[in-house]
């Protein structure tokens, strides 16, 4: 093991000091006593009592979490599909350019998405509330499932399906029993990640949302310009905690996906 | 109750005229794109055959075992089984199972649920299926193993689950793509033996697709030689050895050498052939070649004596040269010998004794000399 110089340290130190000295601070502070958010006054969690007080925001919450779990759901359902058709036939007539419309979500400004989402959803006479708003998020999430099913997809070896079909098993029953089994890790961590996506996405949501249709991250947003508050801060605190775990659970899945690969080469390698 | 041995040898249902094949592949076509993967072939395979489809990799004997498994249609032709078409058969309604390359085991199952699979689809009963389960766990010795995932298994035991599972549902055809690849040489010798038990036991047709000839050497019934989507040969082991029709397969099958050159003679049930190396063969050949005709003499190594004398039958059938290089391989020696024109012919003899005082050495004189049915006549 290599000792710890000085300038590793330093390094070390000022790179994390740059990612989560804000975060730190944002949290801190949501247990501050005092109304000003700069001034520690004393350890305290009234912020976080009044917050569930704050019907405005408790609304904005749980529309938020209808809108990921909803859009989440769907755009995974989606994703995979696109996913096995871009992987599965390989040679249809337009392959690349849907491939790459698939993609182009991945890089568009959000401001573009949102504001063609916008014009679409005018043109057409829908009225924006709830479901233009989960529309636009299953549009904008859907092409991050598609991209973490398809690098699944493309190791997966399909003499397994099959063999399954070779054992009786029609194309419906394979794709229940055997390929999606064996994919499962991949389409939750696709739906892990379309939900924390849909969960902080403010610009996308600005544009697409309406009346009572209002997403925590527009709520915060909207009341973070009339001055910071510790409330504020007790709800970001929870928001890090939420995304926090959903990062934490989408790695054990992938973690655990890896040990079992090493497990089976292993295996293979010893006899 | 008779052997084993003698029932394989009193089985040659495609010498009978009168028996019917299982499996008849009629002028069956396959080409991806402009490529012609199977080329107009026709085979018939016997109830209760083992059938081995040999040729090197890109011949199309895989493409005509997915063929028969349903994952591909044939382009023109058609593949009857057991008296029926299987045109338009999708691969989960043909009474064939396959074992495939890579074994395919179901990475999220059990070895229990993984046998399992085949039965549950046809909806059998649950008491049933674990008394076959069992049955099948024990056939192939790994009754201990029942609860372990794939990933826990060796490449052995793996081989047998993929076994076990393609047998479970008794199919009337077992189909088997190079099963014993991925196996290291010890235990593919010994899992050949007991494929062939296996076979004869249960009373199935088995297909073996391999590239490996000894091993079709060793299991099979009779041997489709394939080369550019055609059967080339198709025979018992013995005949495809000893008896190739063709340059290709002689070259194919085994070590040869041959020796091009033109008919001398014929007549009275053998030919002469002057060859091209300088000396005038004499072969036992029923269907000789027309005189001037050119032909080639295939012989094997292990069936060229070398000796320091020269033979009696010379100058037929012997020719002089020297030792260029000598393979000692425990069980026989091989040498090469290189004649007076340069040509280097493969000899190998039987280390049947332990010691041979005076053993032949690098550089030298050396006869070769062989029997007048040692070779066979390819014509050209």
């Amino acid at each position: 093991m290599q000792r710890w110089s000085r300038f590793n340290i330093a390094s070390i130190v000022i790179g994390f000091a740059f990612l989560y000295l804000p975060i730190v601070l944002l949290v801190v502070f949501s247990f501050n006593e005092s109304k000003l958010v700069t001034v520690w006054a004393g350890f305290s969690t009234k912020w976080y009592v009044q917050l569930f007080h704050n019907q405005a925001l408790l609304d904005a919450a749980w529309v938020t979490i209808r809108v990921g779990l909803i859009s989440a759901t769907i755009a995974t359902v989606l994703g995979t599909m696109a996913a096995l058709a871009m992987t599965r036939y390989t040679r249809f007539r337009g392959r690349m350019l849907f491939s790459g419309m698939i993609y182009a979500p991945l890089v568009m400004p959000e401001v573009i998405t949102g504001l063609s989402m916008l014009l679409l959803f005018v043109a057409i006479g829908f009225d924006r509330g709830f479901w233009t708003l989960t529309l636009a998020h299953i549009t904008f999430t859907m092409c991050f499932v598609a991209v973490v099913v398809q690098s699944r997809l493309l190791s997966f070896d399909r003499s397994i399906e099959e063999a399954a079909m070779d054992l009786g098993a029609t194309p419906v029953a394979t794709f229940l029993q055997v390929t999606l089994p064996v994919i499962a890790p991949a389409v939750f961590s696709g739906w892990v990640l379309a939900f924390t996506l849909s969960l902080d996405d403010l610009v996308i949501s600005s544009f697409t949302s309406g009346p009572g249709a209002t997403t925590l991250p527009m709520r915060i947003y909207s009341q973070v310009r009339l001055g910071v508050t510790p409330e504020i801060n007790a709800v970001c605190t929870i928001l890090i905690g939420i995304v926090a775990i959903g990062v934490l659970i989408a790695s054990v899945v992938s973690r655990r996906r890896e040990i079992q690969r090493v497990k089976d080469e292993q295996a293979a390698f010893a006899h | 109750m008779k052997s084993l041995g003698s029932i394989r040898r009193s089985f040659a249902p495609w010498a009978d005229p009168n028996s019917v094949p299982f499996i008849a592949v009629k002028n069956v076509t396959k080409k991806f794109g402009d490529f012609v993967a199977v080329d107009d072939l026709s085979l018939n395979i016997y109830p209760r055959e083992f059938f081995a489809l040999l040729g090197a990799s890109g011949c199309g004997k895989s493409t005509l075992l997915r063929m028969l498994a349903g994952f591909e249609q044939p382009t023109s032709g058609e593949i009857i089984l057991d008296g029926q078409s299987l045109a338009g058969i999708p691969p989960y309604k043909r009474p064939v199972n396959m074992m495939f390359q890579s074994y395919a085991l179901f990475p999220h199952m059990t070895v229990e649920n993984n046998i399992a699979f085949g039965l549950k689809q046809d909806g059998m009963p649950k008491a049933d299926i674990a008394a076959r389960v069992e049955q099948m766990l024990k056939l192939v010795k790994l009754d201990k193993f029942a609860k372990r995932k794939p990933h826990q298994l060796s490449g052995g035991q793996r081989q047998r689950v993929a076994l076990a599972r393609s047998l479970a549902k008794r199919p009337k055809v077992l189909l088997l793509d190079e099963p014993l690849g991925a196996l290291d040489k010890k235990l593919r010798e010994e899992t050949q033996f007991e494929l062939m038990d296996l076979q004869q036991e249960l009373g199935l047709t088995f297909v073996v697709v391999t590239h490996d000839q000894e091993e079709a050497m060793t299991m099979a019934d009779r041997i489709a030689v394939m080369a550019h989507g055609k059967v080339v040969q198709v025979a018992t082991p013995p005949e495809i050895y000893e008896a190739p029709n063709s340059r290709f397969v002689a070259d194919f099958i085994g070590d040869v050498n041959i020796f091009d050159g033109t008919v001398s003679s014929a007549g009275n049930g053998t030919v002469e052939i002057a060859t091209q190396t300088g000396f005038t063969v004499r072969v036992a050949s029923t269907e000789p070649p027309a005189v001037g005709a050119k032909a080639g003499f295939a012989v094997r190594p292990e069936k060229i004596r070398v000796g320091r004398d020269r033979p009696a039958c010379a100058p037929l059938n012997a020719a002089q040269g020297e030792i260029w290089d000598i393979g000692y391989l425990g069980d026989m020696t091989v040498f090469h010998i290189k004649l007076k024109d340069g040509k280097v012919v493969k000899a190998s003899s039987l280390n049947a004794v332990r010691a041979v005082e005076d053993p032949l050495g690098y550089d030298q004189e050396v006869w070769i000399s062989f029997d007048e049915n040692a070779g066979v006549v390819l014509k050209d």
